[in-house]
């Protein structure tokens, strides 16, 4: 398995979705659905977004899409080939960072690990214990853990939340180089309109159980706040989330 | 994340930090009469030492009859000669053996019942309630039941230690089984890792510290239950070599059994710590308190 090169050719299908969910519904007990008939196609290669009011149940669509979550109603179909980020990075913290990179990997080595460890710019630190790691080295770990996998599909639920403004700026870089790099899908759920604007060919608002706006974002990349495009694409956004900036 | 709560659970750890911090910290009162480097360490010795001459002394002037309490030299005395002909040595290795074959056991099926019992709700209806119910009873009121059903060879006292030392393998062992962050468990679900390597990787290294903490209660009372056992019924071991002193009146050779006893148990409290510190060098407070 090789790191480094991309999973598929940028001349990738795009018109086939990797992920595809019809239908989905999901409640808790007797609550009421928290995801409501949601339907949502990720195509093969894509960005995609995810934003929602606190509550709005993105982490109950991305555990269901992990497969932490049983589906109950509907349908989803995704690659086998998946692989979660979320935002405590969740390394164990008795194994050693490269350790933690192959965790289940029987034919992953040490030199795998090194390999997306420099892709996250984390080489230096191979052999430290997790607990030594500041937030953003713990992530970019996390991160160098996911890609180890090669996955298809890329989860990351609110991936840099935690993390202070100037390591978020970096981490977003990093994330759409790796993209780039990659080409797998991702859904990238996140608070953060600007860091939604900055990443996604697409943003997803889920409000009520169902994505209430589906928004293409076609700037050309690397993307930058100053253009009048990314402002206007930004005031949708911000007012499909309920905030109004005037 | 889940670190601050994996070191903080862990009490040892603060006995030793706290420890360095007494020893590197200049003396808050510089006019203070301060002893060299050296002997604060020698200072705590003091007042045992103290308190033995004070014992010699009693025993010298005839203050303590030496039939009731042999004096510190005679006990050294006696000591040194059982070390000579050997008996002290095939004694310790008998109830050695005892203890650290009963401990096996209890750790065997400590952290067999824990699994079954961490790992299931219904394992744990079915284990917990029965182990917490037998926890309650003096194991030493089995020893008359236990000569009953195994006689007085081996496997009785063998079976007591065990038994006595099972219950603190489990119970901190099923405790720490079940305060493993779940945000950990759900992650290896993701990373796709099987139910033996969720077991071997995420939660028995997460309830490691928990388990050595059992361990070490655990070899305090494999101890205990073997003095007991030694000492109701066997011709052997350092318990059997205390009754029968006690037969002649040998007081020194009891304070021998003692000494050992006293010995044991602080060598393998150092050994228990000793892994310990080998185990949970990941913990960022073991590896600062590692220099003391
Ligand atoms: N295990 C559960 N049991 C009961 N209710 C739950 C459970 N998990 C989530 N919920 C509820 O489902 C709703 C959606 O939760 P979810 O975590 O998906 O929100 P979210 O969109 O990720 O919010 P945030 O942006 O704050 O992370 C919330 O009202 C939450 O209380
Ligand atoms: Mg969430």
């Amino acid at each position: 398995m090789n790191v480094v090169t991309p999973l598929r050719p940028h001349t990738a299908d795009h018109d086939v979705p990797a992920v595809s969910i019809r239908g989905l519904s999901r409640r808790f007990g007797d609550g009421p659905r928290i995801l409501d008939r949601l339907d949502l196609d990720i195509r093969e290669g894509e960005f995609v977004a995810l934003l929602g009011r606190s509550g709005s149940g993105k982490s109950t669509l991305l555990r269901t899409l992990a497969g932490l979550d049983p589906v109950t109603e509907g349908s989803v179909s995704r690659p086998k080939d998946v692989s979660v980020v979320f935002q405590e990075s969740r390394l164990l913290p008795w194994k050693r960072v490269w350790k933690n990179i192959v965790l289940g990997q029987p034919d992953a080595t040490r030199e795998h690990a090194l390999r997306v460890l420099e892709e996250v710019g984390l080489s230096h630190r191979l052999d430290a214990w997790p607990l030594t790691l500041s937030g953003g080295e713990s992530q970019r770990a996390a991160l160098a853990r996911a890609l180890v996998r090669e996955p298809l599909f890329l989860m990351l639920d609110e991936p840099f939340a935690a993390l202070d403004a100037l390591t978020r700026l970096r981490m977003q870089t990093l994330v759409s180089d790796l993209w780039q790099r990659h080409r797998s899908a991702v859904l990238l759920v996140t608070h953060d309109v600007d860091e939604a604007l900055l990443l996604a060919d697409r943003a997803v608002v889920l409000e009520e159980g169902r994505i209430s706006l589906d928004l293409p974002i076609s700037l050309p990349r690397p993307r930058r706040h100053a253009d009048p495009q990314f402002e206007r694409l930004r005031g949708t956004l911000l007012r499909a989330l309920g905030v109004h900036d005037n | 994340m889940s670190g601050a709560t994996l070191h903080t659970q862990h009490q040892p750890l603060l006995r030793s930090d706290s420890a360095e911090t007494d020893a590197t910290l200049p003396r808050p009162n510089p006019t203070r009469f301060s002893l060299p480097r050296w002997l604060p360490s020698l200072s705590r010795y003091l007042s045992p030492l103290i308190a033995l001459l004070t014992w010699q002394a009693a025993c010298s002037f005839g203050l303590l009859s030496t039939r009731l309490v042999a004096s510190p030299l005679q006990i050294a005395h006696t000591g040194w000669s059982l070390l000579q002909d050997g008996s002290l040595m095939t004694n310790l290795e008998v109830s050695l053996l005892r203890a650290a074959s009963g401990l096996s056991l209890a750790l065997l099926a400590g952290t067999i019942l824990a699994l079954i019992s961490g790992l299931s709700k219904l394992g744990e209806d079915i284990v917990d309630a029965p182990l917490q119910i037998l926890r309650t009873l003096p194991v030493l009121a089995l020893v008359p039941l236990f000569i009953l059903w195994f006689g007085i060879g081996e496997a009785p006292k063998i079976l007591l230690v065990a038994l006595g030392s099972t219950f603190p393998v489990y119970l901190n062992l099923h405790k720490g089984i079940r305060s493993i962050d779940p945000k950990l468990l759900e992650m290896a679900r993701t990373l796709r890792l099987s139910r033996l390597q969720t077991i071997r990787d995420v939660i028995l290294p997460g309830a490691l510290p928990d388990l050595l903490v059992g361990i070490r209660f655990a070899v305090g009372i494999s101890w205990l239950m073997l003095v007991v056992a030694e000492q109701v019924n066997a011709d052997n071991g350092i318990g059997h070599m205390m009754m029968d002193a006690q037969d002649f009146l040998r007081t020194d050779i009891i304070f021998v059994g003692l000494a050992v006893y006293g010995l044991f148990g602080l060598v393998s409290d150092q050994f228990v710590r000793f892994l310990e510190h080998r185990a949970l060098i990941w913990q960022p407070a073991q590896r600062q308190g590692g220099r003391t």
